[in-house]
């Protein structure tokens, strides 16, 4: 099982946990696997098959953009940290 | 109702003026469940943009376990608009994340990088939902 950290405008998906566990063999099998107990949780984090840009997730100490994104390898002993994105200014178009 | 140093706010429109006309960022940290800002955590707008401010992804990795090592919140949010008024911008509600925080803006649109007027206000960002809130300055340090 791997360990998931939640961020908080997250745990209305999770009853309030901040740390929940998660099965898969690459990130993607975990978002999965966290929608099955978590209904809609995926949805905040993947949009068209790839993670959302103002949402982080890291796997240990590195930010999975730098390794394969969804496709990146898990194991048992990691621990997947999910936090959105401290982000906004006065710029006006809207960026996706 | 936001409750801040002088001191703090001080050192959020020192910052907002250095960074000038790139916006600036950064969190004042407080003891969890306080909702008092305690301690000054500038950071670097890895955006490095008159018009966005974004955390660098790993920094903010650090510092949300440095705020878990502490038993910390993030009691404020601050970043600057460099030439529009102290607001939330749609992308500012967008990305509002830290529904507990209290969202400082500061606007260096006055003065730039130069002493003079500036406009320092505070907001919840609950939901998408934006509501002002009156900022009281106490004397001395936090």
């Amino acid at each position: 099982m791997t360990s998931v950290e939640i961020p908080t405008i997250l745990r209305t998906y999770t009853g309030g946990e901040r740390s929940v566990t998660a099965t898969g063999a690459t990130l993607g099998e975990v978002v999965d696997s966290l929608e099955v107990r978590y209904p809609g949780i995926a949805e905040r984090l993947v949009e068209d098959g790839s993670l959302r840009r103002f949402v982080n997730v890291y796997l240990n100490d590195e930010d999975v953009r730098f390794l394969d994104g969804l496709a990146t390898p898990v194991a048992d002993d990691d621990t997947v940290t999910i936090l959105p994105a401290v982000a906004g200014g006065s710029l006006t178009i809207e960026l996706r | 109702m936001l409750e801040i140093s002088q001191e703090l706010v001080d050192q959020i429109v020192a910052h907002a003026r250095r960074d000038h006309p790139d916006e600036a960022c950064g969190v004042i940290a407080g003891p969890i469940d306080s909702d008092k800002p305690v301690r000054f955590i500038p950071m670097v707008n890895a955006a490095r943009s008159p018009t966005f401010y974004e955390f660098d992804s790993l920094d903010l990795l650090r510092l949300y376990r440095e705020l878990a090592a502490n038993d910390e919140d993030p009691v404020v949010i601050y970043h600057s608009h460099t030439a529009t008024e102290a607001y939330p911008s749609r992308t500012d509600v967008s990305y509002a994340s830290e529904p507990n925080a209290h969202y400082v803006l500061v606007s260096t649109r006055e003065t730039g990088t130069q002493e003079g007027p500036f406009e320092f206000r505070s907001y919840r960002i609950v939901d998408g939902e934006v509501t002002e809130e009156e900022v009281r300055i106490g004397s001395g340090s936090a």
